[in-house]
């Protein structure tokens, strides 16, 4: 059980290489953390430096308020699942889930040993592997053995690093599971990086998006996805990534490559004064014309448009409409798409679309869009006009609430 | 990869086999002449007229013998010391070149390089007049140091490049779970290594055993004389007769030594232990 604070924790390479900038997190008891990010963002080198693997440039790691900076990782006693799992070859399961009890140097009979791997093992469902070697074990076998040896030691803390990245799909929507749920029977605090942004928000009490080693935002993944703190984070966060559209105001409505739409007083406020914005819209907030209930079309604005194609996925599908690109907002969308991992951003507008719709690729076809959740983005520094950060604070409090009745209902 | 066809089995068997008589032919052939009677060698014959254990009973109990065992004895010792010596030193050496970053690290590469291919007989005259000098001359230290310049440096290269491939993750994991650097580097390290450091013990050995230029220079008498510089020492029973016989069957008593080691440890040698320590 530990509280792990950061403190303005930097990382610069020999070479001036500057990994981590000033991040600053504070991690609760029993908190399941997420480090997220495009490759190359930071979180696994601010994991490393928590678990003392990588050295602390500037800044303060505090474990439960004590100052760890230059404690060496053997004695922070915290345990860590690696990428590849760095299972011990020559060892068997029993052995290498056993590692870390026979070296403890307050000496541990062998019988508490055998007590403790046997009792981790039933929790993963290893008994009967316990005599293999860990080449004869299947990737999610082996991901399993390195989650016994993390939770034998009743260690202060579980770091995971990007644990599920080496397993097939339908495997890792299962250990997915599997580590929440025994995160949450046993109730300690976790830090997790991946860079899945799926992974990221079923597992996470809260998110830390990190963006070339600089701290996005932190905060439950409802209000990442509901109120992002800037394009970065909104495009990160939600698959297919919301929509960005140039938009101006244009008397009581905003106009856009799609036509002008009716917006919230609050949208249009932000984005008056200012030449362009970006208009953010998540696929979802679209819908086939034909599909809106009557009472719900005042919310939102129809209008025509011809979907390049659709692809049919059977609890919903996805539309694409091609638009053309304000050439000035284009260098900055680029942009975007590397800070994303991407080459460049298609002009490409993803809609969803009820499975029953019958819109096909190639037809005119009349959509809706539902505009009360838009954002608009600032095109200068990228900062999100529309943010509402007490609604936003709201989310993140519920994600508390949930986390303590989650561990409570868990644990009894 | 396809697999071959009859064509191409045929063409790699035949090979094969050309390769295995053109290397084994001397071998047999100094195997048959070690059982010959000495009035057989010269008969112009492969295998001998008459098995016969003559030889080998001259070299263990007869005339040879005072020549021979103590070959023998030094050989086995001088080659074993400089082997575990080099092994030992070679370990540390190679994981501190594959895991730190220490000043000087490429200086240790080079000069273990430059002292490699260095001709060993530019040493000898040097070494002679200082080893003698200094009394080393003619005694075990006086082989087991020069042998180590030999076996030093292609340990260092195989083990460093061993080290190297062992996962580094391996470490952090073990130093997660609580291990100092010592534990991490005997409990895990050293285990994962044990084939690297079997086959570099052995490529060490044969390199020691097989010497012959410091063998000969370097030794005067039968306190330090290895088999291989021994052997040139060897007479026929009268000065009439060569001692071919002899030969043939001390070398073929060294040449066992090495075949029961590479049958030892060819499952060390051969299994690649570092199989599923990570995703495969």
């Amino acid at each position: 059980m530990a509280q792990i604070t950061l403190n303005n924790l930097s990382k610069t390479y020999d070479d001036g290489f500057t990994a981590v900038r000033n991040v600053s997190l504070d991690i609760a008891d029993g908190e399941f953390m997420i480090l997220v990010g495009p490759s190359g963002c930071g979180k696994s080198t601010v994991l490393r430096m928590i678990v003392g693997l990588e050295d602390i440039t500037s800044g303060e790691l505090l474990i439960d308020g004590k100052r760890v900076n230059e404690v060496s990782p053997r004695d922070r006693n915290l345990s860590m699942v690696f990428q590849n799992y760095a299972l011990y070859p020559h060892l068997t399961v029993f052995e290498n889930i056993a590692f870390p009890l026979r070296l403890r140097r307050n000496r541990i009979s062998n019988e508490e040993v055998d007590r403790r791997v046997r009792e981790a093992s039933d929790m993963l469902d290893l008994n009967e592997h316990l005599d293999r070697k860990p080449a004869n074990l299947s990737g999610g076998q082996r991901q399993r053995v390195a989650m016994g040896r993390a939770i034998v030691r009743q260690a202060d803390a579980f770091l995971f690093d990007e644990p599920l990245s080496n397993l097939d799909a339908k495997l890792r929507g299962q250990m997915r599971t599997q580590i929440a749920a025994l995160q949450r029977q046993l109730g300690t605090t976790a830090v997790y990086v991946t860079h899945d942004q799926t992974e990221a928000m079923t597992l996470g009490d809260r998110v830390a998006v990190l963006k070339k080693g600089t701290l996005q935002q932190v905060a439950s993944p409802r209000e990442l996805y509901e109120q992002p703190i800037n394009l970065f984070v909104a495009g990160f966060i939600g698959s297919p990534s919301m929509n960005f559209l140039p938009a101006a105001v244009e008397g009581d409505r905003l106009r856009t490559p799609i036509g002008p739409l009716q917006v919230p007083d609050h949208v249009l406020e932000a984005a008056r004064g200012r030449d362009t914005v970006i208009l953010g819209v998540r696929p979802e907030f679209f819908e086939d014309d034909s599909f809106v209930e009557a009472g719900a079309r005042r919310m939102g604005t129809t209008f025509e448009a011809t979907a390049s194609q659709t692809e049919w996925m059977g609890n919903e599908q996805y539309g694409y409409i091609g638009y053309e690109q304000d050439p000035q907002l284009k260098g900055l969308m680029d942009e975007l798409a590397r800070d994303l991992d991407q080459d460049e951003m298609p002009s490409t507008i993803v809609v969803s679309l009820d499975s029953a719709s019958r819109i096909r690729g190639g037809q005119p076809a009349k959509f809706w869009v539902d505009t009360r959740s838009v954002h608009v983005f600032d095109p200068a520094d990228g900062s999100n006009l529309t943010r509402d950060p007490e609604a936003g604070a709201e989310l993140t409090a519920m994600a508390a609430e949930e986390r303590a009745s989650e561990i409570s209902a868990a644990q009894h | 990869m396809n697999s071959l066809s009859a064509r191409q089995k045929l063409l790699w068997a035949l090979i094969a086999v050309v390769v295995v008589v053109y290397t084994l032919w001397p071998l047999l052939s100094i195997l048959a002449t070690s059982f010959k009677a000495s009035s057989d060698i010269n008969s112009g014959n492969f295998l001998p007229a008459q098995w016969v254990g003559d030889n080998y009973a001259m070299i263990f109990t007869g005339s040879a013998n005072t020549l021979f065992l103590p070959a023998l004895r030094n050989s086995i010792g001088i080659s074993l010391i400089s082997t575990f010596i080099a092994v030992v030193l070679a370990t540390f050496c190679a994981y501190a070149i594959a895991r730190l970053d220490f000043p000087g690290k490429r200086v240790v590469l080079n000069t273990a390089l430059g002292v490699s291919i260095f001709p060993v007989i530019s040493l000898t005259t040097p070494l002679f007049n200082l080893w003698r000098q200094i009394g080393l001359y003619d005694t075990w230290p006086g082989l087991i140091i020069p042998y180590l310049s030999l076996t030093l440096p292609i340990s260092i290269y195989t083990l460093a490049a061993y080290f190297q491939q062992i996962p580094w993750d391996l470490e952090r994991a073990a130093q997660v779970d609580g291990a100092t650097n010592w534990q991490a580097f005997t409990r895990v390290i050293v285990p994962l290594a044990a084939p690297g450091v079997f086959t570099t013990a052995i490529i060490a050995f044969f390199i020691a055993w097989n010497d012959f230029v410091y063998g000969i220079s370097l030794t005067s008498t039968s306190a330090a004389r290895p088999v291989p510089a021994a052997l040139a020492f060897f007479t026929g029973a009268s000065q009439f007769e060569t001692p071919t016989g002899a030969i043939s069957a001390a070398a073929i008593v060294v040449t066992i030594p090495i075949v029961i080691i590479v049958l030892l440890f060819q499952r060390q040698i051969v299994s690649g232990l570092t199989q599923g320590a990570v995703k495969g």
